[in-house]
């Protein structure tokens, strides 16, 4: 199929952005998106021009470093899949696409398409862990049995990749589903639970440092997430979030 | 040729760990805060790692090119960890794990490291259920566990066919708490480009800032590298695809021993290719040959009925089914070592039975589990007389539970409902058993500088047996190197910061400027990826999953051809000073183009079959890998001399005291 990508091209972070119009030939319905994108880049730099620059690395939809807002949705049209896993097929002959980059104040842009999500990082250094030391003594790991239930949930919402999908899809830029993600995972095992207040406080003023927006509860980042991240998520860390308030 | 010191500790196996732990020096706590350790690397290995060092109170430095340190490709592993916990009370034990892993390692690992590593298995389990790491469990609210590949008992924890994701995030997590604390300072976006050593020992790193291209001089008393496989040196395989070769290739350049390069692992299951744009292959985790039965069609006119789209593989009957597994290794089935099923696959389809257009596919069969697991689910529901179709229905859900996500990303990738009809699948190189020289302390032969992780070359021998990556990788991180480390550590506690405003220093990082330079001012007319596809190539055909004289011959001088031609004609956009993806390439193609002839080479040095390293010349009378004792059982260390066909051997004898040498059997 032929197409005609519309791509933001930014030299640096400081520098002023712009869309360009780029058309591709002859790409095959079987391809990956980004393998679509490296026929382009392959033609710029033929052509002696700087190739596009964007975030990607396993391309199995695992790493969460692929991130392209493509025709005003992050990670494309299809569902539960990231810019890698997204497939031609998905688009048709003569199609325009136009690709953006994560936008939000809290991932500024260092080039093209690619973000800084460092802020993410220091959310998780916050508070997104279990204080224990690595140590050859620690309990048998059958001490504690956990609900199969609350393991699968904790599961669930510890697929997160980190991929700031949520945050590109809010209208607002916020970060709840993210870490909302990470809280949940740890205040539903036993392991986690000790410090379940100070980690909720500490992480969602992280959060808001971070400036990332409010929730107003639009749901966009659950529909959009890759890994399907459950908007339960985020009630439950209101919940945790009112209990620690009152009682800290 | 020399004789390596592996240092491995006196004594009885089973004691030699416990007795090196008394052994060794220590550094006091007090001590341990006035010593810097680099990282590089953020994977399994290098995030426990990280965690740990910074734990016991020393100034850890820690390195990562992408954006993050949860990137790492420790993520993308799916099956699940190995551990010796026999929670399954099928006779598990310590002597057990280290007796599979040496066994499917072909005889060609270091006893006393397998054995360590078998040991401490037990207590990454612990560790991560401390840490949150979800992994799957039981009604009764215990941890589940799945049988893998080349083992009679059922070992293995996992979270889904995410298991790798779980456990680095947990590392992750760790690493995560000591950056708070200001013990761990994270690099994000810094690639190594090279080892800095001071008066012969590894004191330092030359960085590239990929944000602002400025590089970067630091120093720390050791430094610790755990930066994954060389598997991209064939481009396509299931790495991701900045997976390198660099941080290693470097320290090898600066004098490291380079071990058993052409140990690479072809993963039997991973989603065929589709067509000559593809970037990278997708592994379909191991655990799926659990309830997967593998098989191509009996007879070439069904064959060519399915390649033709005439015939549909459901309607195949049974007797016209070849499970080629079952059929030749009745014992284990679909369940042989990775290395086994992938030259079974590749025979098949050479034979001509394979079901995809371009020949290279075999079906991955789930009916019989889904019908299997449905039945027993009427069965508990109270379901009386259910159809066939009910049973199918309870059934897929059951698979959906154990395989989801994996089944998932086949749908996506190839458009196909894998729950309705066979997968389709082929080997592709997933992982490099070869690495970095160490001795038992992880420390390479040069001082100081030490590998952990896919990185080294210590316990997998010729093939690595599923869902031992995961334990290798946090067995070293958290549990070996921690302590082995302080062996080198403890004679620095006076020596004080590292300058790096040293000439080593200064001489280092000219020799980066320079090589950058050199590949941004030489506006050649190919590309980075041009090259990098090329080199592939040659690797896959000549020296992949079946390797002869001549055609390594061939590839090494083509190789060599091809690194000349690489310098003479490769075009890099952009400049130096900025983020420039193109340059990154460029600079880790071009040690893969010295690597890929080494790798050649020791794969022509090695004139015999063991593990996934398969010479046709060296062959059983039914096609198996026929490994030589007599003349090959060392570990090929090689050095760096200027260029890679002239590498000096260095040879390690490998001892068995507590295993017996034996044809490897899985019939």
């Amino acid at each position: 199929m032929n197409l005609t990508l519309k791509i933001w091209r930014q030299k640096s972070p400081s520098s002023k952005g712009e869309m360009k119009t780029y058309p591709v030939k002859d790409i095959s319905e079987d391809m990956s998106f980004l393998e679509m994108m490296d026929v382009l880049n392959e033609e710029l730099i033929n052509k002696g021009e700087e190739p596009v620059a964007f975030d990607h690395d396993c391309r199995e939809g695992i790493c969460g470093m692929c991130s392209m807002y493509i025709n005003g949705e992050p990670h494309g049209p299809d569902r539960a899949v990231t810019t890698c896993q997204l497939h031609m097929r998905k688009f048709n002959d003569g199609d325009t696409i136009h690709i953006e980059p994560w936008r939000a104040n809290a991932f500024p842009v260092l080039k093209d398409l690619v973000v800084d999500r460092s802020s993410f990082d220091r959310v998780i250094q916050a508070g997104g862990y279990v204080s224990v030391n690595t140590s050859g003594n620690s309990q048998d790991a059958n001490a504690i049995p956990i609900p199969k239930e609350n393991a699968d949930l904790a599961f669930d919402a510890a697929t997160c990749i980190g991929c700031g999908a949520c945050v590109a899809a809010c209208k607002n830029a916020s970060a709840m589903l993210f870490v909302s993600a990470k809280v949940s995972q740890l205040s539903l095992l036993p392991q986690g639970e000790v410090e379940a207040k100070d980690r909720v406080l500490n992480m969602i003023d992280q959060m808001d440092d971070e400036g990332f927006g409010n929730c107003t509860n639009t749901g966009a980042c659950a529909i959009e997430c890759p890994k399907e991240i459950s908007l339960d998520n985020i009630a439950r860390m209101n919940r945790e979030y009112l209990s620690a308030s009152v009682s800290k | 040729m020399s004789t390596l010191d592996s240092k491995i500790p006196e004594g009885p196996v089973a004691d030699k760990w416990t007795n090196h732990k008394n052994h060794i020096n220590v550094v006091n706590p007090a001590n341990k805060r006035l010593i810097d350790v680099i990282v590089v690397g953020s994977g399994l290995a290098g995030a426990s790692a990280s965690a740990s060092l910074a734990e016991m109170g020393y100034n850890v430095k820690t390195f990562c090119f992408q954006d993050s340190p949860r990137r790492a490709h420790s993520i993308a592993a799916q099956g699940g960890i190995n551990a010796a916990k026999n929670y399954q009370n099928d006779g598990d034990s310590t002597y057990r794990l280290f007796y599979d892993t040496v066994k499917g390692g072909d005889y060609r690992a270091r006893e006393a490291n397998v054995y360590r590593l078998a040991e401490v298995s037990a207590s990454i389990i612990d560790q991560c259920v401390a840490q949150g790491v979800p992994f799957a469990r039981e009604y009764g609210g215990l941890l589940d566990n799945r049988s893998f590949g080349g083992v009679l008992v059922s070992r293995t924890f996992y979270a889904k066919g995410q298991t790798g994701q779980q456990l680095l995030l947990g590392a992750y997590s760790a690493m995560s708490r000591q950056i708070n604390k200001g013990k761990v300072t994270m690099y994000n976006r810094h690639e190594m480009l090279d080892l800095v050593l001071v008066d012969g020992k590894a004191r330092g790193i030359i960085a590239r800032n990929l944000v602002t291209g400025e590089l970067e001089r630091h120093s720390a008393h050791a430094v610790v590298l755990a930066t994954g496989g060389y598997g991209n040196v064939f481009y396509l395989s299931t790495n991701a695809m900045g997976s390198n070769v660099t941080a290693a290739w470097r320290a090898h350049r600066r004098g490291a021993y380079f071990a058993n390069p052409c140990y690479t692992q072809i993963h039997p299951t991973c989603i065929p290719r589709s067509g000559d744009y593809q970037s990278k292959l997708t592994l379909m985790s191991e655990s799926l040959r659990n309830d997967g039965r593998i098989w191509v069609p009996k007879h070439k006119k069904d064959v060519e009925a399915i390649r033709s789209g005439k015939l549909k593989p459901t309607d195949l009957k049974e007797n016209d089914r070849d499970y080629y597994l079952e059929r030749r290794y009745p014992a284990f089935g679909n369940l042989v070592p990775r290395d086994v099923a992938s030259r079974a696959a590749k025979e098949r389809c050479d034979a001509g039975f394979g079901v995809n257009k371009t020949g290279e596919a075999v079906y991955l069969d789930f009916t019989a589990a889904i019908m299997r697991y449905g039945s027993e689910k009427a069965h508990t529901s109270h379901i009386h007389n259910p159809t066939d179709a009910q049973i199918r229905e309870l059934g897929e859900k059951v698979i959906e539970n154990k395989y989801g996500n994996l089944f998932q990303i086949y749908e996506k990738i190839t458009d196909d409902n894998p729950y309705k009809t066979p997968m389709m699948i082929y080997p592709a190189v997933h992982y490099t058993m070869g690495g970095l020289w160490v001795d038992y302390n992880l420390m390479t032969t040069i001082p100081g500088c030490y590998a952990a992780g896919e990185a080294n070359f210590s316990d997998h021998g010729a093939n690595r047996l599923g869902a031992s990556a995961l334990m290798q990788g946090l067995a070293d991180g958290y549990f070996v190197l921690p302590y082995t480390i302080g062996d080198f550590l403890a004679d620095d506690i006076r020596t004080g910061e590292i300058s790096t405003e040293s000439p080593e220093f200064e001489a280092t990082e000219k020799d980066v400027k320079d090589r950058l330079e050199a590949l941004i001012n030489n506006k050649g007319s190919k590309s980075v990826d041009h090259f990098h596809k090329r080199l592939g190539k040659v690797m896959w055909d000549k020296v992949g999953m079946a390797r002869k004289t001549e055609g390594l011959k061939e590839a090494m001088a083509e190789i060599k051809q091809m690194r000349e031609e690489f310098y003479k004609d490769v075009f890099v956009p952009g400049t130096v000073d900025e983020f420039n993806p193109e340059l990154e390439k460029a600079a880790r193609v071009a040690d893969f183009l010295e690597l890929g002839e080494l790798f050649a080479k020791d794969a022509l040095d090695r004139n015999e079959s063991c593990g996934g390293h398969f010479r046709e010349e060296s062959q059983t009378e039914e096609g198996e890998a026929k490994r030589d004792d007599v003349n090959f059982a060392f570990v090929s260390a090689w050095e760096w001399t200027g260029n890679p066909s002239e590498s000096n051997l260095h040879k390690e004898d490998l001892k068995f005291e507590n295993i017996e040498l034996k044809q490897r059997s899985y019939k």
